[in-house]
């Protein structure tokens, strides 16, 4: 497939890998914000291959993780209503709520469905008039465009029964808390190409600026990764710190102006707790007042009680970049994809199910090196 | 609304944002929405980037292994303003 199996190309791979081997002289620690990029790292075996000297810690982007219990809890309160299509990412299903997830509820009976995207709710909304279509809108920058435009849809198509729980995180907020933490270890960022896609680049700017912190917005490929790790790393050698865009061919410095406009039309910015780690100030979306009959959470009155996080999961020192899932006791043992404690461990972004995943392979890979 | 291949599926996605997207480009689609078009050139470019380091660092290390004079430097600046003009 074109602009696919290029970057898949291991003697380039080995070319990139040797180059970087070349230009690292000293211990340096990376994260890779997205969760999508932490699963290719160790999907192709990445990690064992870069040498000794660089770290790579994963970062909080995995939206599926860092959507907060109480969230999930309204979202199954009210998939057990009667007249309620409660519908999401097929991710979103697994992750443990308070008590349970929204597949346990719908194993009990709930009508909650998995979607591919949000405009196929606006869809099911306009063909089950008698009922209440929900979407469970989660996600960052990358899929919050997809969520206003079903709103937009909506509303174009005079629906009455279509709304969303906005669980819309921004992940600029997200690395500034991160490097204004004084416990943190990250010295360069891989910062979450599709998210930048939308947003474009002016953002991280004043981040670079204001932590001298070298950002390199980078793909999901094997070669775009090397890639924007070789970038990161001739930064750091040479004590630079400057923001360099290694996915060009999709990420315009401007970002997608429409997208932008469509967000702002149903969105506006405000505070957010993230699970696993704590408020954030100015890091999510939430629904307008205007588009408030379009918001779940405004629409219906869910009566919550207080929430609780499981007390053995390590997920906010995992997210933070602190701490690595291998360094959990409850992983792979109590901890499992099919039983998450907490929510790293269960989508596939999250870097505790790609360790879970990969975790033979890893297992091997640290034999050969003992 | 327009149509997609996905790995041998085909599959309508929604246009919206990329208004100028045409047949036969290829587009990066997420959550049944296209938000952005690949960029034939840059996604060239990249996968010569290592191609062009090499050259780049040959060209530097010419330069420092051989002391300029001032002239040659004004020449050699002279030579690469002038490709930028067409």
């Amino acid at each position: 497939m074109k602009y696919l199996t290029e970057y898949r190309d291991p003697v380039l791979a080995g070319q990139y890998l040797e180059e970087i081997k070349k230009t690292v002289t000293r211990p340096w620690t990376i994260m890779e914000v997205c969760g999508g990029q932490t699963h290719s790292l160790v999907k192709y075996g990445l990690l064992q291959m870069l040498p000794k000297e660089i770290t790579m810690v994963h970062g909080p982007g995995c939206p599926v993780c860092v959507t907060p219990t109480h969230l999930i809890d309204r979202a199954i309160y009210l998939a057990k209503e009667n007249n309620v299509i409660m519908c999401s990412f097929g991710d979103m299903l697994r992750v443990p709520g308070s008590e349970k997830s929204l597949l346990q509820a719908k194993a009990e009976g709930a009508d909650v469905r998995i979607l591919y995207s949000p405009l196929e709710a606006v869809k099911l909304a306009q063909q089950n008039p008698d009922k209440e279509v929900i979407f469970f809108a989660v996600g960052f920058e990358t899929t919050a465009p997809a969520n206003a435009l079903s709103v937009i849809q909506a509303h174009q198509l005079g629906l009455k029964n279509y709304s969303i729980i906005a669980s819309h995180v921004l992940v600029p907020p997200a690395m500034e808390a991160l490097l204004s933490d004084p416990e943190t270890v990250v010295q360069a960022f891989l910062a979450a190409g599709h998210v930048c896609t939308i947003m474009g680049n002016s953002e991280y700017y004043p981040i670079v600026e204001k932590y001298k912190v070298p950002i390199v917005v980078t793909g999901f490929e094997p070669i775009d990764l090397l890639h924007g790790i070789l970038m990161v790393v001739r930064q750091l050698e040479k004590g630079e710190y400057k923001l360099e865009n290694q996915y060009a061919r999709v990420v315009r410095e401007g970002g997608n102006i429409p997208a932008q406009e469509a967000i702002m039309e149903i969105f506006e910015i405000s505070n957010r707790m993230w699970r696993g780690m704590d408020v954030i100030p100015q890091s999510g979306l939430e629904v307008k007042e205007k588009y408030a009959v379009y918001d779940a959470t405004k629409k219906f009155n869910v009566p919550l009680k207080e929430t609780k996080e499981n007390e053995s999961c390590i997920a906010g020192a995992i997210m933070k970049g602190l701490k690595k899932p291998l360094d959990c006791i409850n992983f792979g043992t109590a901890c499992k994809p099919l039983h998450p404690l907490g929510a790293p461990m269960v989508s596939s972004e999250g870097s505790c199910a790609t360790y879970y995943h990969f975790y033979s392979a890893l297992n091997e890979a640290e034999k050969v090196e003992a | 609304m327009g149509k997609v291949e996905l790995g041998g599926i085909i599959k309508e996605i929604n246009l919206q944002l990329v208004p100028d997207a045409k047949e036969n480009d290829y587009v990066l689609v997420h959550v049944g929405v296209a938000i952005s078009i690949v960029d034939e050139e840059e996604a060239k470019s990249s996968l010569q980037f290592l191609k062009q380091m090499n050259e780049l660092d040959e060209l530097y290390n010419s330069e420092s292994e051989e002391e300029m004079t001032k002239e040659e430097r004004i020449k050699q600046g002279d030579a690469i303003i002038s490709k930028m003009i067409p």
